[in-house]
């Protein structure tokens, strides 16, 4: 496996029999959750180019076999896919940049220990955590603001997570030195002008990291879309999914156009394929983020 | 008000109404997407009239509280939101913890790194497209696993997973906990990482072998923080991923599928009958917050450790 994880186990062997047996345990079961997790991606991506009725007899398993790529040439010819992913795409851009712009300066706020009105303001924000109107009320409210089938609420609903704006503000609190605003209180700096020069700047982790807790939620988000989008045209991609993937709507027009056989066959590689396509760009954001994660997921999470 | 902070400051307006400003758009959503809607709860205790809007039927007491009481949904939809949450609880709480001692305990860092990348990845995937790989991997006759317990020779018949209402449990519990316990794992990892090497040592001058330093030094040291991640976890604990449910209903599964949330949508959006829909979405958010205070209390009494 790797060098060193032999070593750990020699090494835990030279400590005794129990020291080793626990990280030959702890190796054998990581290397479980690494398949378990593994597998089923890898199965999707050798299936989306597979013929899929060797798909469906179980012969591809390792490698992909009858190798075809009817079933992207499909995806990408399809104009409900495509219209989704620009609605999801302009959503979640907007949704996401709504999003920090609420709760960067709501945090800083929050976190100005000499604020007045800090307690009772953050006690406003963390009631909505466990007590909320429910389903019906938001719905009717909605309506009333006549943002029912509006691509509006797609920006808007979600525009401020109160979790998120804990992590931001314990961050603001424990890791950017309290002398730096003393100092910049007696050189005349304005809060505008300290969160824009110094708190921004100095923010890079934390940002990241709700950054993409945003942006993930905004992208797979369903129940909103459900709920309030009618129109097809504003659908986003995740209602375009759930009717091509668990509804077997839309691509029949595609799949079963001429009825004929080749198409068949296919079109459960459609299927896989779609799912690759819609998942792969919001795992592409991970790892540009990832270096930030370490550091700013912790900051703020345990004192809740 | 002209009050003299320590440095010499004035505050209050003076100062602070550059705090006001850049709290004001946050506010301003909170007070109208979180409170408008609770204003709006007493639809629960009104007649929704049409012509009259939200807040201007008549007033109807616990009308439809009774009326959810009295209906046949209410038991199999409290039971079935009950034992959803009891089994992802009891299943899915410890995984990420027990995820991230493994990791934790990985030599290699090449290899530590590319099992925490790996399992975090499922965090990235949909609802949507969870549901699919579901039924794609659980098919009958044609899905993997299908193949696979065909290949042990111990099962010959085509379960149907996503159609037997007796399936329908394992299969969300265990499909949430690949996708959630990779991700859930690294606020424990955060806090493993935090641990003192020296109690590691003078747990080992002491004669503790690893096992032991897993129960009497990692474990202790993120205690705090898994009470705190429990908590929270039972103050959301009706909260059943609406989603997930609603996509993996059908007529089949439906004895068990059928939620306090996936019905609220169901009679309250579907069908119109906002009052009845916003009174059994109340209960539920009463019944959570009822656990949340429960949880925190005792958290408190018996770890010191609490979120209220």
């Amino acid at each position: 496996m790797n060098l060193k994880n032999v070593k750990a186990v020699k090494k835990g062997f030279r400590g005794g029999l129990r020291n080793g047996s626990y990280y030959v345990v702890t190796l054998i079961f990581s290397i479980i959750a690494f398949l378990a997790v593994l597998y089923p991606m890898y199965f999707i991506v050798i299936a989306s180019i597979s013929d899929s009725t060797l798909v469906n007899q179980g012969q591809v398993i390792f490698t992909p076999k009858g190798i075809s790529l009817y079933g992207y040439r499909q995806i990408f010819k399809n104009v409900l896919i495509w219209n989704g992913y620009r609605n999801t795409i302009v959503y979640s851009l907007l949704g996401t940049a709504l999003n920090l712009a609420l709760t960067l300066p709501a945090a800083y706020v929050l976190s100005r220990k000499r604020f007045r009105f800090r307690k009772i303001l953050m006690f406003l924000m963390v009631f909505t955590m466990y007590f909320n109107g429910g389903i019906i009320p938001t719905y009717m409210l909605v309506k009333d603001l006549h943002l029912l089938d509006s691509p509006l609420i797609m920006i808007i609903m979600g525009g401020l997570n109160v979790y998120n704006l804990i992590i931001t503000r314990t961050f603001f609190e424990n890791s950017i030195p309290e002398e730096l605003y003393e100092a910049a209180v007696i050189d005349g700096c304005s809060h505008f002008r300290y969160f824009m020069t110094v708190i921004i700047p100095l923010s890079k982790a934390v940002t990241a990291v709700i950054m993409l807790y945003y942006l993930v939620g905004h992208w797979n988000d369903f129940f909103v879309p459900l709920l309030y989008i009618n129109r097809d045209n504003y659908q986003p991609l995740q209602i375009v999914l759930r009717n091509i993937l668990l509804s077997n709507q839309a691509m029949v027009g595609i799949a079963g156009g001429g009825a004929s056989g080749y198409a068949q066959q296919f079109a459960d590689q459609i299927k896989f394929g779609v799912i690759i396509v819609s998942t792969v760009p919001i795992l592409l954001v991970y790892p540009f983020i990832q270096k930030y994660f370490e550091k700013g997921v912790m900051i703020g999470a345990v004192k809740g | 008000m002209k009050k003299i902070t320590e440095n010499g400051q004035r505050s209050d307006w003076k100062r602070d109404w550059q705090l006001w400003i850049m709290i004001l758009p946050a506010l301003a959503y909170v007070l109208v997407f979180c409170y408008g809607p609770m204003y709006g709860l007493q639809l629960a205790f009104r007649d929704f009239d049409f012509s009259k809007g939200m807040t201007g039927g008549e007033w109807a007491g616990l009308k439809y509280f009774k009326q959810y009481f009295d209906s046949p949904m209410f038991w199999p939809t409290l039971r079935n939101t009950f034992t959803i949450a009891f089994f992802t609880l009891v299943w899915g709480f410890p995984a990420p913890i027990i995820l991230a001692l493994v990791i934790n305990s990985l030599g290699g860092k090449r290899w530590k790194r590319m099992v925490q990348t790996a399992v975090y990845m499922p965090y990235f995937i949909s609802t949507v497209v969870m549901v699919a790989i579901l039924q794609i991997v659980l098919s009958p006759s044609t899905g993997i696993l299908d193949h696979a317990l065909k290949a042990t020779g111990l099962f010959s018949a085509k379960a149907n997973f996503l159609g037997d209402p007796s399936a329908f449990i394992p299969v969300y519990v265990v499909s949430a906990i690949w996708q959630s316990a990779g991700w859930n794992s690294i606020i424990f990892i955060a806090a493993l990482a935090a641990v003192d090497r020296q109690l590691y040592d003078a747990a080992r001058v002491d004669g503790a072998d690893r096992w032991q330093q897993m129960l009497y030094v990692e474990l202790p040291a993120i205690k705090p923080t898994i009470m705190i991640v429990l908590i929270m976890n039972l103050g959301g604990i009706l909260n059943v991923g609406f989603e997930k449910t609603f996509l993996m209903q059908n007529s089949l599964n439906k004895s068990v599928s059928e939620v306090i949330s996936t019905y609220v949508f169901n009679i309250g959006v579907k069908s119109s009958q906002f009052s009845f829909g916003s009174a059994v979405g109340l209960f539920n958010t009463l019944v959570n917050f009822a656990f949340l205070v429960a949880a925190d209390r005792v958290s408190k009494r018996t770890a010191d450790i609490g979120l209220l």
